[in-house]
């Protein structure tokens, strides 16, 4: 792990109504990657998208979605990578027990975290007794 | 969720007046497409013209109503969509299961 070159820090209530908030970030921070030398555009609407995924996730494993229950998430910038972790207080659980996707016979959930490992290099998901860690990195160069 | 209806010929046509489709909305959309093939249309044609960016609760709720449509050998057929969104169903081969077509009138058309 290098040393951010900016990183961003939210925490939101376990509420849909702020997906938006976070897709924006992600597609605002694309922006600013003013080394990137890969299509701007395209990697705002994947961190848009990946960044709505892993907080739906982490909000439909949340326990309650009162107001108190919060889920944060920090995107990590450094010079050749983003790192993006969600942190969760709910259930958790197994990226092994996940399915992939049966393109013959096409089911309306599960699409989330193959979105996710298809525009990531790399997804672990990390069960503690205080917090579950969703950690997504994305190579920059 | 802001949603418009129009009906032309045969078909009921859903516009989505929204930018954003996601966990927040989908539960909407979804509810209103399985309510319009409730009410009896076979033949459901939703407009995403102003949607930009859908997420995987969007694909679930219109697989949702293509799957219930389908069953009662209906039709559901989607307009307009944008190239990135078009990605989005290019990726989960779901291109394979809608009917997509660039314009109403390559609909319209097609069934004079």
């Amino acid at each position: 792990m290098g040393i951010p070159v900016f990183q961003v820090d939210v925490i939101i209530p376990t509420q849909t109504r702020y997906l938006s908030l976070i897709g924006h970030i992600g597609e605002r921070i694309a922006n600013e990657l003013d080394t990137y030398a890969g299509d701007k555009v395209q990697l705002a609407y994947d961190l848009n998208l990946v960044l709505t995924e892993a907080t739906a996730n982490a909000i439909k494993h949340a326990k309650t979605n009162s107001l108190k229950e919060t889920v944060r998430i920090l995107i990590q910038i450094e010079e050749n990578e983003l790192i993006i972790k969600v942190f969760d207080h709910g259930q958790g659980f197994d990226l092994k027990n996940i399915e992939p996707l049966d393109f013959a016979n096409p089911q309306e959930t599960g699409m989330g975290l193959f979105f996710i490992k298809t525009y990531m290099d790399s997804v672990s998901y990390t069960i503690t007794p205080d917090v579950n860690i969703l950690a997504i990195s994305k190579k920059l160069s | 969720m802001k949603l418009r209806y129009e009906t032309k010929q045969e078909y009921e046509i859903v516009i989505i007046d929204e930018e954003r489709i996601d966990a927040h909305n989908s539960g909407d959309l979804k509810e209103a497409l399985l309510h319009k093939i409730e009410q009896g249309n076979t033949h459901l044609i939703v407009q995403l013209a102003q949607v930009r960016f859908i997420d995987s609760s969007g694909l679930g709720a219109l697989l949702a109503a293509y799957k219930k449509i389908n069953a009662g050998h209906g039709r559901l057929m989607l307009v307009h969509v944008q190239a990135q969104v078009l990605a989005m169903f290019e990726l989960t081969r779901l291109t394979q299961v809608f009917d997509i077509y660039a314009e109403l009138d390559d609909i319209l058309a097609h069934h004079q």
